[in-house]
């Protein structure tokens, strides 16, 4: 109901230090609501302060991209190249398949009966 | 399923599927309580910068004809059984914010349009940015005052509805009712969606 709460965002790198700004294959098939959760033993070892936060949060289990901005409180384009970076170097994972797609039929009846059974 | 909300960060490790709905309306109506009603996490909150182009007339710079505005997206998770979870985004709805929205649309399931009754043309904007886009919608006026409502046929007609769209009362802080909106948005999804995938075509 409240307006979301505007946080201060003094403290954080400029988002172009942090993606570099290039242009980035692997950003284009990550959506939202992708989910990745870290590779097994993977390190941080070489990688700057954000990109190892995302891997240190991904560490513990999956998680949707919009979720990885909103916990370390990075924008969410930001954090789709970052992530993007993590999967190149296969520090990440993608557990949902491939890119966002609208829902067929039968999914669309398993959310249904996923609702009703909220009731 | 319908476990209670918890502090859990993480998913389940099975779940692999994830969808999307976007819950939208005007400032005010409810829609960080609705998606919070029905989250299993505590809502979070992020934000997307975006670039308009085209001739800005009070652009600072004025010379990139661009300007970034940063639009709020708060939203919610709950997972509906081992391998799926339902996302629920709420955000402004309005014109300007559509370059995010389109963003936030693609793939999504479709869209929870929450509106007051006391001032329905505040969705209006929102209904025809929708039907422009073709992402399919249900109207849910959030009755948080137990207004009395007028008949369902003068509602329909206020809100200038095809007959096919569903409109439903709601209160947002309910589980159940919100529950109840969020059911009747996906039979309408699953009731205009082709019966043959697309891949057979």
């Amino acid at each position: 109901m409240s307006p979301p709460r505007r946080r201060d965002r003094e403290a954080l790198v400029r988002p172009y230090l942090i993606t570099g700004g290039r242009a980035h294959p692997t950003v284009g098939s990550l959506g939202i609501t992708t989910l990745v959760r870290a590779a097994p033993e993977t390190e941080s070892l070489g990688l700057g302060p954000e990109h190892r936060r995302v891997v240190r949060l991904c560490s513990g289990g999956a998680l949707s991209v919009a979720e990885i901005a909103a916990r370390l409180e990075l924008p969410a384009s930001v954090t789709r190249v970052i992530v993007a970076d993590l999967l190149d170097e296969n520090r990440l994972q993608v557990l949902s398949s491939g890119r966002e797609q609208a829902p067929d039929r039968e999914l669309l009846q398993e959310v249904l009966d996923g609702l009703r059974a909220l009731r | 399923m319908g476990s209670e909300p918890s502090d859990e960060v993480y998913l389940a490790p099975t779940v692999r599927t994830a969808v999307k709905v976007l819950v939208l309306g005007p400032f005010a109506v409810g829609k960080s309580t609705f998606v919070g009603t029905l989250s299993e996490i505590p809502p979070l909150y992020t934000e997307e910068t975006i670039t308009r182009t085209g001739a800005v007339a009070d652009d600072p710079h004025g010379i990139s004809g661009k300007t970034t505005t940063t639009v709020a997206l708060d939203f919610g998770r709950r997972t509906l059984n081992d391998r799926l979870v339902l996302y629920m985004f709420g955000t402004p709805g309005q014109r300007r914010f559509l370059s995010l929205w389109e963003d936030l649309a693609y793939g999504s399931l479709g869209a929870l349009v929450l509106a007051d009754i006391a001032r329905i043309e505040e969705s209006f904007e929102i209904i025809g940015v929708l039907e422009e886009r073709g992402l399919p919608y249900a109207v849910a006026i959030n009755d948080f005052r137990n207004a009395e409502m007028p008949p369902d046929e003068e509602l329909r007609e206020a809100f200038d509805l095809l007959p096919e769209v569903p409109l439903v009362t709601c209160d947002a802080r309910e589980r159940d009712s919100a529950a109840r909106a969020m059911i009747s948005l996906v039979e309408h999804v699953l009731s205009v969606c082709p019966q043959q995938s697309q891949e057979s075509a």
